[in-house]
């Protein structure tokens, strides 16, 4: 068994926590309340001194020190502007000034959807739309099963060809769901109920990947009684 | 009350309290698990095969201690294949807490008898640059600059003086850039940034929620994936560097047992529930 306090208390508030699947009780509301508290104080704490005080409050001290001091202007400069953006976003935080942190909340949508729109639509609409039609020409197999084809076909390109045509089939609302649109938009419900069993059961072996930490955890580092 | 009431009506408890035995009574077994090697877990292995000894792979840590289940066995486990084969690592983090989860798996690592074999030196064969905020700005900009997005290591000493980041410039001094990620920013970023922008090769360790998403990246966006647990797990088998990741396969086995004969017996208690409604005669008011 561990003799580290802070093992002990780790291990503590994770009875506390897991109290809760027992029933709600003031155990479990304390460590809930801790944990809260903790982790906004950290965020605060964290994003001060790696984000205010270096980028902001020392750089705009060094530009200073450039601009009095030698005369010379710096480009860091530029922080103040980003300092007077982030105050200006405090706004909202007023009553009558909400509106003031409409400006800076433009700035971040508009640099950020620039940012993005290129290197977006690159990875994640023409680079999979490319692996999606690509294959199909190229090479692969000349067999059905057992069965010998007069063609080569890259099987698994096909299938998720398929797949991703039928599930678009399904989303594309211009044409009603009957007769071959139907049938089509069935099968690409198919692929989606596929995806989504795949994607729960990832779910669960993630949610489980934690609780074995936990358990890891409690019966390791604190008790010491498993491997 | 029958067995199918019983089964509709049972408290949810006791699915609590068999998940929770499921889970815990494998850590004390000594049973070895077979763990089938994927192509995805392959594609990352092969990446650094290819690379010769002294190249410069780059560990982004892009993830928190509430990951650290999942994750933590594969950056232990990435470390120690990586500095026992004499890659030299440099350490990174856009998540505050990621560098330090690092420094930990680095303990791991360099107490393995592989890796001390070769006493790796700090500045010399790895290093820990820490985190920086900015999130996929840093990734753009260490794309142009890497010294200028890292200016100091964790500890707050200058890069310049460590010989691990000389000559460092931008993605072209890695051989391999492996981005451990727990959600935003993480392998999305990686991929959009310094893959398909700057087209350093990657390889993606996240956990198994995102590892859907991630897939359709593979093989040409990335060069492999590891989701989750059962990624460390292949990710160790194929190095012979087994960890938690494969130790703790045998729970998430039992665990997953437990979950889908759950599901089967809830389903089936539903159709059945569902057939006895519709067989009853409804009840005739006068």
């Amino acid at each position: 068994m561990s003799l580290d306090p802070g093992i002990w208390l780790a291990a503590l508030l994770t009875l506390g926590i897991f109290s809760f699947l027992y029933r709600d009780n003031p155990a479990y509301k304390v460590c809930e309340a801790i944990f809260v508290g903790v982790s906004a104080g950290y965020w605060f704490v964290s994003l001060f001194w790696q984000n205010i005080w270096p980028k902001l409050v020392l750089n705009l001290r060094d530009a200073a020190g450039l601009l009095f001091g030698h005369g010379v202007w710096d480009p860091r400069w530029l922080y103040l502007f980003a300092g007077i953006l982030g105050l200006m976003m405090l706004m909202r935080l007023l009553p009558k000034g909400g509106w003031i942190s409409r400006w800076p909340l433009a700035f971040i949508v508009g640099t950020t959807a620039g940012l993005y729109m290129i290197t977006y639509l690159q990875s994640n609409a023409i680079s999979q739309v490319h692996d999606t039609l690509v294959p199909l020409a190229g090479p692969g197999s000349g067999r059905l099963l057992f069965l010998p084809l007069p063609f080569a076909v890259h099987w698994n390109a096909l299938f998720v060809f398929a797949g991703t045509f039928t599930g678009l089939v399904y989303f594309f609302f211009s044409v009603e769901h009957k007769r071959l649109a139907g049938g089509t938009a069935r099968v690409g419900i198919l692929f989606l109920m596929v995806t989504f069993g795949a994607s729960f059961g990832y779910t669960v072996m993630s949610r489980m990947s934690l609780l074995i930490g936990r358990m890891d955890f409690l019966f390791g580092q604190w008790l010491g009684l498993a491997r | 009350m029958s067995l199918l009431d019983r089964v509709l009506k049972l408290d949810r408890r006791w699915i609590f309290l068999l998940v929770a035995l499921a889970v815990t009574v494998p850590l004390f077994l000594r049973i070895e698990q077979k763990i089938e090697v994927t192509p995805e877990s392959r594609g990352i292995v092969r990446a650094l095969e290819a690379l010769p000894p002294g190249a410069r792979v780059l560990l982004a840590c892009d993830y928190d201690p509430g990951s650290a289940a999942e994750l933590q066995p594969m950056t232990a486990a990435f470390l120690k294949y990586a500095l026992s084969r004499g890659l030299r690592v440099v350490v990174m983090g856009l998540w505050p807490q990621g560098p330090m989860q690092a420094d930990l798996a680095l303990q791991e690592a360099l107490a393995h008898p592989a890796v001390a074999a070769l006493a790796p030196r700090y500045g010399v064969d790895y290093i820990n640059l820490g985190f920086q905020s900015g999130n996929e700005i840093v990734i753009q900009r260490m794309g142009s600059s890497v010294p200028a997005a890292f200016p100091r290591d964790a500890r707050g000493r200058p890069i310049e003086e460590f010989p691990i980041m000389s000559g460092v410039r931008d993605f072209g001094a890695f051989g391999y850039v492996f981005s451990i990620s727990a959600g935003y920013p993480g392998t999305v970023e990686w991929v959009q940034f310094a893959g398909d922008r700057f087209h350093a090769a990657i390889g993606s360790g996240t956990t198994a929620v995102s590892a859907p998403l991630y897939y359709t990246y593979f093989p040409r966006q990335v060069t492999g994936v590891l989701g989750g647990m059962k990624g460390a797990a292949e990710f160790e088998t194929l190095t012979g560097f087994a960890g938690k990741g494969t130790a703790f396969m045998l729970s998430q086995s039992f665990a997953h047992i437990v979950v889908v004969l759950f599901v089967v017996a809830g389903n089936a208690a539903f159709f059945l529930a569902r057939r006895r409604r519709a067989a009853t005669p409804p009840e005739v008011t006068p």
